[in-house]
């Protein structure tokens, strides 16, 4: 009905702090003079995976309930809060399948996040290897 | 099927992606996390419908079905068109820049 809506909510959240902490990263990086090489992705680029996943799955479900004719283009647009009965529906449906969607999609980032953040440690630590044993030559 | 249809998309958009990876020029990224949230989001979609019909979940109508996938194709059009948009916004390559300042001269 509008499950959507709670992932669109989340899109927006997580649009606004990729967008501060991208500042954020940016600003420290003109601070500092001697630029490292690293192996490391950004949190914000991180951040940004997971606001492409919510925008593009909202959109393509959002297309799925217009297909529906769940949502109309006029006034309430959700055409199950034009009764108080499919209204109380559709926000149980909200706080059921949309929070389980949102939840399930943050999960899987986090996910790809952990294993991310393990392949550039195991990279970093094979690059710590390879200085130490040049040195040692 | 509508299900179905955006998780073959996202796996043949992440395949496509890894193919020309580490060169990202036609943005292949954005559409494979497009097409995988919403293969999440109908994935949950179908958990609970599941857990509502049992069963029956898999024996659906031949009519449902054709509507279904018809949705589901039709959803694989509009994510293309919404990257196609992004794309020629972001203009990566500068094709539409260089074809516009040569307009110009």
């Amino acid at each position: 009905m509008a499950c959507f809506l709670i992932s669109t909510a989340e899109a927006v959240v997580t649009t606004v702090a990729a967008k501060q902490i991208e500042k954020n990263e940016n600003l420290r990086e003109v601070n500092v003079s001697e630029v490292k090489y690293s192996h490391k992705t950004p949190f914000s680029k991180k951040l940004k995976w997971l606001r492409n996943m919510l925008w593009g799955g909202s959109a393509l479900l959002l297309f799925e309930h217009v297909w529906h004719g769940e949502i109309v283009p006029f006034f309430p647009f959700l055409t199950a809060a034009s009764n108080p009965a499919d209204a109380a529906e559709m926000l149980h449906e909200m706080a059921t399948v949309g929070v389980t969607m949102a939840l399930l999609v943050t999960g899987v980032w986090g996910v790809i996040v952990g294993i991310t953040t393990a392949m550039e440690k195991k990279a970093e630590k094979e690059d710590a290897a390879q200085i130490a044993e040049h040195a040692e030559n | 099927m509508t299900l179905l249809t955006s998780a073959v998309a996202a796996i043949v958009c992440t395949i496509i992606w890894y193919k020309n990876a580490p060169k990202n020029d036609m943005k292949i990224g954005i559409l494979c996390w497009m097409y995988w949230g919403a293969t999440i989001m109908w994935f949950v979609d179908a958990i609970f419908e599941y857990a509502e019909l049992k069963a029956e979940y898999f024996s659906p109508a031949p009519a449902d079905m054709l509507n279904d996938f018809f949705l589901g194709l039709s959803v694989v059009v509009f994510g293309l068109i919404i990257w196609l948009v992004i794309l020629l916004i972001k203009d990566p390559k500068g094709v539409i820049k260089s074809a516009l300042s040569k307009k110009a001269n």
